[in-house]
């Protein structure tokens, strides 16, 4: 199957500029379908980005994050063809994990 | 953008469904302390609530450099960008995103740890026209930004 | 000057229009009040996912025959992708009908994958809380897959003619309750609904800017909308009768508006709202 992130990674002199896509519903939990039924609460609640292995940022996400959700993060230290990874954990208890390279 | 014809499903990149506690294991403990989520904050219904929740009402801070459009063409998706002048705040631990009118303000909470810069870009829901915040945390304590969006309902009405 | 000479004409304009367009997301002809909101979000859309699942779609055996769509012929020639969506919709013989994408990809599955029409007909568009549909991601990719290329719908055909002056005629057809026709929103320069401008699909212009645009990523849905939902619920809107995927009113609409976008790049997947 197809990646479910996507991440770009690139140099700005010394800050590497991260951008990633996710592919998640983010629902709120407050929605109806078209039905009348409830639509259950379906979030990302937890996101880590790694340079090389070293956790550089960690966030806590509520449902109000957009749906396909979209994080950009900068740090410093990263070098071309490193390894840049981002990993989120939803409430229901899954996870997922995409990476790169930077360039 | 074009794809080459002919791939199998096979030859695409794997899902992984990687394991969160290995990543979360491997960084050291000291910078591990404090991220507990702050469920009480995630859970208020307002801002009051919000920033009692976090243990301080934060005060304005020229250093915070929050982007948010003006108005917006739809709520569901909100492009906001926060930036920190670190001459004018420094030592910002964590950013964190909140929407007045929201069910829940609290929208996200950002720990910068091994060299991230203070800034943060994503796309957050907007209920209605009202302020968004971006709150800076530091050891000398909270400080904020807030700006308005509008948020709009376009065309023939859905 | 007839149909013919202005869309070779188009075509001219086209190559050098061509190669001054990137194909970026693209939130169609509004311009000034969204201008800052659109900015923000930069080339990073959601639709790239809907691509990548059309494309598993494409090569995935399923149905009674077990079989892919490798084997369709989208008017390229069976299995041909790249520059196929541009050229649509036009007349295909094996069916002796007039075809938008949709309804020549519910004419494979029923082909070669031996799945009913109604398997799709029955629920061709996400409902709220869908991820996406599998005709919306196909569409995605197909759309992709003629990105950057010059609408050019068929025209060669008497039928293809024939439903680009029923597309006409439809267009100003008067109907449903509020006697509405596309052209009482879409007739003229410079309307607007609330603050989203209403493009003129009568120009070249406002038909470039409107057909390029579709399939796009529909941020207050979170998924990808195709140029038949477009139709489908602009139907919706005027309060006319339900309109079919890949009916000869949506297809002759859709001729109309591609001809008269004819020789303008596709930009699509793009981003609206």
């Amino acid at each position: 199957m197809a990646g479910k992130i996507r991440i770009r990674a690139q140099l700005d002199g010394d800050t590497c500029e991260v951008k990633a896509l996710m592919r998640h519903p983010m629902e709120t939990g407050l929605r109806k379908d078209q039905a009348g039924n409830a639509i259950p609460a379906h979030y990302i609640e937890e996101v880590t980005v790694t340079h090389n292995d070293q956790v550089v940022m960690h966030s806590y996400w509520g449902a109000a994050v957009s749906a396909n959700p979209f994080l950009g993060v900068r740090f410093a230290g990263g070098q071309a063809g490193d390894t840049v990874r981002v990993t989120w954990r939803d409430n229901t208890g899954a996870t997922d994990e995409g990476e790169t390279t930077i360039r | 953008m074009k794809h080459e014809s002919g791939a199998g499903i096979a030859r695409r990149g794997l899902l992984r469904m990687g394991v969160f506690v290995a990543a979360v294991a491997a960084v050291p403990t000291k910078l591990w302390a404090a991220i507990t989520k702050p469920s009480a904050a995630f859970a208020a219904t307002d801002m009051d609530g919000t920033f009692a929740a976090l243990g301080q009402t934060p005060t304005e801070s020229a250093g915070i450099i929050f982007t948010t459009p003006d108005i917006a063409e739809n709520g569901a998706v909100v492009p906001i960008k926060i930036e920190v002048d670190e001459s004018l705040l420094p030592g910002v631990r964590r950013l964190y995103v909140m929407v007045e009118k929201n069910p829940n303000p609290m929208a996200a909470m950002f720990s910068m740890i091994e060299g991230a810069a203070p800034y943060v870009e994503t796309r957050v829901k907007v209920a209605q026209t009202c302020n968004l915040y971006a709150v800076a945390e530091t050891d000398s304590g909270f400080f904020m930004a807030s700006k308005e969006t509008k948020v709009t309902l376009g065309g023939c009405g859905g | 000057m007839d149909l013919m000479e202005s869309i070779r004409n188009a075509w001219r304009l086209a190559a050098l229009f061509g190669l001054l367009v990137a194909a970026a997301p693209s939130f169609g002809e509004d311009a000034g009040i969204f201008d800052e909101y659109r900015a923000m979000f930069g080339d990073d859309n959601p639709a790239v996912f809907v691509i990548d699942e059309g494309e598993e779609y494409w090569f995935e055996p399923q149905g009674p025959k077990n079989s892919s769509l490798e084997g369709c012929d989208l008017g390229l020639g069976p299995g041909v992708v790249e520059g196929a969506y541009a050229r649509l919709p036009r007349y295909f013989a094996d069916a002796d009908m007039m075809m938008d994408v949709e309804a020549r990809l519910i004419f494979c599955m029923r082909e070669l994958q031996g799945r009913p029409s109604e398997e799709i007909q029955g629920y061709p568009y996400s409902m709220r809380g869908d991820l996406g549909t599998e005709l919306e991601a196909l569409v995605a990719w197909l759309a992709d897959q003629s990105s950057g290329m010059p609408i050019a719908p068929g025209q060669e055909h008497a039928k293809e003619r024939e439903f680009f002056t029923l597309g006409e005629q439809l267009f100003y057809y008067r109907a449903g309750p509020h006697d509405f026709s596309c052209a009482t929103c879409h007739g003229q320069e410079g309307k607007r609904i609330r603050l989203q401008a209403l493009p003129d699909l009568t120009s070249h212009e406002g038909a470039a800017g409107a057909y390029s645009a579709w399939p796009a990523y529909r941020i207050s849905e979170g998924v990808v909308r195709t140029m038949g939902w477009r139709m489908r619920d602009c139907f919706r809107q005027q309060r006319f009768p339900l309109l079919g995927v890949g009916s000869d009113v949506t297809v002759a609409l859709q001729t109309y508006l591609a001809v008269t976008a004819a020789g303008a790049p596709m930009m699509a997947p793009g981003l609206k709202r």
